[in-house]
């Protein structure tokens, strides 16, 4: 199936035998040993693995952050690999949404100019207002990140990340700095993004029972993919158990 | 595209940054201000000096003479390449004002019946020209009237060839010939004691037996005319009647003075600003490009959510920007200010009948350009650096440089240190050259401190190597005519006078080879207590026995040097022409003086032992009697009180170039101040989560002071020395280039300069590090722990 070079519709990401090595003084890091992978279009997908194990590597790659030693990374049609910096960053001006586990909120702006922030620049965003409230929060737009508590934080970083209706919405252990409560609420818009505006959602993370709500869980382990799991009946945020 | 979230962006972020901004802006702004207004006040001054001498027809060429026919007047139009002759009788006189104890002295000048002056045109300040004829009344010059408070209708006594007469000012005017108005010998403008006064040329002559001639002249050249050739053809002309070697205006007395004077501003005015903005240019291109690498984070995340790098690099320049209007609205504003401040205070020494601060806009602009282009390349050099990493990489906190053990821990020192030193030193080691920046620009910026106290320092030497070393007399008189010796014995005995030396002065010009200098020889005894000559060293030296002492600028301009023999012609009666051997060259920071032994000068001229002048001694507290004594005797033309002239060549110092000094300091100061607030806070953004892990793990305020400042603290540890070296290097270079004919600058730095300017830049770090500790304080532990930005 892999035949077509990627030009199956509904196959957003595909990469084909991806390395990526770093090189730190003498020693070099192989980071990603040879990932072959397709991600279909609108699923709601979690990484899995210990630290180390690549994930974080394959999502910057993919989402347009970082280039591969080898291999080759498929958006849709187009060869992503191929792309010069230029190119990429209208690719990730228009079609990626990302969420960091350190939310990279601009301090000295609200929530709400944050997500104006991308919305400026992007080409059929939805109102900075109007993403600010899929994610609960229009009562706090006008708050700074420092008044916001670190949920809060997260879910303007997830509305900065949609405002732009992206194809496809990268997310970096969006919970790894949040209790479990406040987890719940994340991974709940989440997945309500994913399933109103169909945008691919892949989710990194280290908690196993977070893989319970996704359509397609990866393993990673030691730089390569150890197994995929496809998850016929997801379950809803709130009956993950923690 | 107008993106207005990222330009809100903007503001705050300039808002949260204002301390340092203000402290680049600060810096700049004073780079601006000083090279605003001192290439405004030099711009000005040439600028005044060249309309005043156009329109009042300043003369090209002069001559004085003995005396000689007006109908030679053909002969000297004859002169290829002159265009205008004036004919004047100028006449030395003595001028008795009420209320003042030492006589004053003046010179009287012709002035044209029923026309103006061809050449050198007075400016009318007030009251009116002279009418023909008119008798008993003078024009009199605006620097002496002010002095005296004379004003329009006053009457001035003076003593003119021997006959005392009271002569009504009926205008006060300004001539282009005494913008610095100096009294024959004089080396420093004393308005009290000199004035220029002008007559009727009819009533003038009658009065000194000069009827139908003239002493003295003035030629104007037209374009294609050439000064040597009409100096030559006048001086053969002019030979029979006495003439002296004839002079371009570049030696005339006033336009001299002035023109060294710009030559000093030139030097002292324009070398501190231009090192000045040099400096600023380079500390504001270290800061904006620290500035700009704090903010390494949020250029990835700006990158990741689509951001294109031109976009990113345009953002922050408009950050540049807002530094780049507010230093240069603030520099210039300042500099016209300061200059228009300056343009005042030179009005007290020149003589202009207008004197204007203007500046060039290309001055502006060069400014301006000059620590724009600086900060801009400082801020894209930053932006490129942060913009190459991929954003993933930007995003994270600057990944862990590598650190390893210090050479000083490699060569087994490591047991000395605490942890918390091996931080400090392996911080220092692992980025070398930051730290060189940090040390560079904080050592500049000491040693355009040092430069500035440097000026002050040896301004004060010069002064104290001209009045105590060199010329040790209380007052220096001056003879109408060469008398006997004897005429001592009757100086001895006057009112005070505690010891007297003799003084033959004889004008001469001095070639070698083709080079030439009109200069004065001074004939003194061997070994003179109180007019004293200086060898190299400073030190108190004989008169040779044979031959002339020349002062080293003097034998520079003559290209010789000890040994050779020069030629010396005589600007006397006969004019006789020595060859003289260069027996000694000896060190004279103001002025150009040749030294001989009067026996020999007066053997040399064949003339039996004469002298025309005497320094004396005097005890101060006959003063009033001593000088009403001189006052009566007309022999004596001149009279200079050391002390006085001490205390105007401080003031003139001290009004201008003091000012300037003065300054430069402040300046200096705030820049200092400037780039070491800055440093340490860059520091503490830079560092402030590290610091912040430090507290929760329990580490005290103070040792995490001690690892944020330590590093400064070695920094500005070792721009100490930098400075203090650089800072000679300037002082050194202001030297060289300030060797005017007028001064020489040793260069001299005192001690206390030396840790003035250490104790400024150590205040200015323990104030930005207070300032920085108020921060540190409020770091919030918590929030900085999770890693939030």
């Amino acid at each position: 199936m892999a035949k077509n070079n990627g030009l199956d519709d509904n196959i957003t990401f595909r990469t084909d035998r991806l390395t990526k090595d770093y090189v730190t003084g003498e020693t070099i890091v192989q980071a990603l040993r040879g990932v072959t992978l397709e991600i279909p279009r609108g699923d709601m997908v979690v990484l899995l693995g210990p630290s180390g194990s690549g994930k974080s590597t394959f999502l910057n790659i993919i989402g347009g952050l970082d280039s591969p030693t080898s291999g080759e990374v498929y958006f849709k049609k187009d060869r992503l690999s191929d792309y010069s910096e230029q190119q990429l960053t209208l690719f990730r001006r228009h079609n990626v949404g990302f969420i960091f586990q350190a939310y990279n909120l601009v301090p000295s702006l609200t929530a709400l100019e944050n997500v104006a922030l991308v919305t400026d620049i992007a080409l059929d965003p939805i109102s900075p207002m109007a993403a600010m409230e899929a994610v609960n929060l229009g009562n706090r737009a006008r708050h700074f990140p420092s008044q916001l508590s670190g949920g809060e934080q997260q879910r303007v970083a997830i509305a900065r990340a949609i405002a732009k209706r992206p194809e496809v919405l990268l997310c970096d252990e969006p919970t790894g700095a949040l209790d479990s409560e406040t987890g719940i609420v994340v991974l709940k818009a989440l997945q309500r993004v994913n399933k109103e505006f169909g945008t691919t959602t892949i989710v990194i993370t280290h908690n196993a029972a977070i893989a319970d709500m996704a359509d397609r869980v990866i393993f990673f382990g030691d730089g390569q993919v150890t197994n995929v799991k496809v998850n016929e009946n997801p379950c809803p945020p709130e009956e993950i158990s923690w | 595209m107008i993106i207005e979230a990222l330009n809100r962006k903007l503001l705050r972020d300039l808002w949260n940054i204002k301390g340092q901004m203000l402290a680049i802006i600060m810096v700049m702004a004073c780079g601006i201000t000083t090279f605003i207004m001192s290439f405004g006040v030099l711009d000005s001054l040439k600028l005044s000096r060249d309309v005043y001498y156009d329109r009042y027809q300043f003369a090209d060429v002069f001559a004085q003479l003995k005396r000689a026919p007006e109908a030679i007047r053909q002969q000297v139009l004859d002169i290829p390449g002159v265009s205008a002759v004036e004919l004047r009788v100028t006449f030395g006189v003595t001028v008795q004002v009420d209320g003042m104890i030492e006589p004053a002295s003046g010179k009287l000048i012709s002035h044209p019946d029923g026309r103006k002056p061809l050449l050198n045109n007075l400016y009318l300040r007030s009251g009116r020209m002279l009418l023909p004829d008119e008798a008993d009344a003078i024009l009199s010059s605006e620097a002496f009237a002010d002095a005296h408070g004379f004003t329009l209708g006053d009457r001035v006594n003076m003593v003119i060839n021997g006959h005392k007469r009271s002569l009504k000012i009926v205008g006060i005017v300004l001539s282009p010939e005494y913008v610095y108005s100096l009294a024959p010998g004089g080396m420093f403008p004393d308005d009290k004691r000199f004035g220029v006064f002008w007559m009727s040329q009819r009533i003038l002559e009658a009065a000194v037996d000069m009827d139908g001639a003239f002493n003295d002249i003035a030629i104007r050249m037209d374009r294609g005319g050439n000064v040597e050739n009409i100096k030559q053809e006048l001086d053969i002309l002019l030979k029979p009647y006495g003439g002296l070697i004839a002079y371009a205006r570049k030696n005339q007395m006033s336009h001299w003075f002035v023109q060294n004077e710009l030559d000093q501003l030139r030097v002292m005015g324009l070398f501190a600003p231009t090192i000045f903005l040099g400096v600023a240019a380079f500390l504001i291109n270290v800061v904006m490009t620290r500035q700009v690498a704090t903010q390494r984070v949020q250029i990835g995340m700006l990158k990741a959510v689509g951001y294109s790098n031109l976009e990113i690099a345009l953002h922050y320049l408009k950050m540049v920007l807002v530094v780049v209007v507010m230093g240069s609205i603030f520099g210039i504003a300042g500099g016209i200010w300061l200059g228009a401040g300056m343009i005042n205070i030179y009005t007290e020494f020149f003589h202009f009948p207008i004197l204007q601060f203007s500046f060039s806009v290309e001055v502006m602009i060069f400014a301006v350009f000059f620590c724009s282009i600086s900060a801009v390349i400082g801020t894209l050099v930053a932006i490129g650096q942060a913009a190459k990493l991929p954003p993933a990489e930007a995003m994270r906190p600057a990944s862990p440089i590598q650190f390893r053990r210090t050479f000083l821990e490699r060569v087994g020192l490591e047991k000395y240190f605490s942890h918390l030193t091996r931080i400090v030193i392996r911080h220092l080691e692992r980025r070398p050259v930051r730290a060189l920046f940090s040390t560079l620009a904080i050592g500049l910026s000491m040693s355009i401190l040092i430069f500035a106290f440097f000026m002050e320092d040896s301004i004060n030497y010069m002064l104290e190597v001209q009045f105590d070393m060199a010329q040790r007399q209380d007052i220096s008189i001056g003879f109408v005519k060469p008398r006997a010796i004897s005429a001592l014995e009757e100086i001895r005995l006057m009112p005070g006078v505690m010891s007297v030396e003799p003084l033959r002065s004889v004008a001469v010009f001095l070639k070698s080879g083709h080079y030439s200098k009109r200069s004065t020889i001074m004939g003194i005894r061997p070994k003179p207590d109180l007019n004293r000559i200086l060898d190299q060293n400073l030190r108190a030296a004989e008169v040779p026995a044979r031959g002339l002492a020349l002062s080293s600028k003097l034998a520079e301009i003559l290209h010789v040097k000890k040994g050779d023999v020069i030629t010396a012609e005589i600007l006397e009666d006969r004019r006789p022409v020595l060859r003289i051997r260069v027996a000694e060259i000896v060190e004279e920071f103001i002025g150009l003086s040749a030294f001989m032994d009067m026996d020999q000068l007066n053997r040399a001229l064949n003339e039996s032992t004469v002298i025309t002048g005497a320094s004396l001694m005097v005890d101060p507290l006959w003063n009033g009697p001593l000088y009403q004594k001189i006052k009566e005797i007309p022999a004596i033309v001149s009279m200079s009180i050391m002390q006085k002239a001490r205390e105007i060549f401080k003031d003139m110092m001290g009004e201008n170039i003091l000012k300037l000094v003065a300054m430069n300091i402040i300046f200096a100061s705030l820049i200092s101040f400037g780039v070491i607030y800055n440093t340490a806070r860059i520091a503490l953004s830079e560092r402030g989560r590290e610091l912040a892990s430090l507290r929760v793990l329990g580490l005290t305020r103070g040792e995490v002071a001690y690892l944020l400042f330590g590093e400064m603290a070695v920094i500005i540890l070792m721009a100490i020395p930098i400075g203090l070296f650089t800072g000679y290097l300037m002082a050194f270079g202001l030297a060289q280039h300030m060797d005017t004919e007028l001064f020489r600058i040793p260069v001299v730095i005192e001690k206390s300069t030396y840790g003035l300017s250490v104790i400024i830049v150590v205040v200015s770090a323990a104030l930005s590090f207070y300032l920085v500790w108020r921060q540190v304080e409020n770091i919030d532990l918590v929030t900085a722990q999770k890693g939030i930005e």
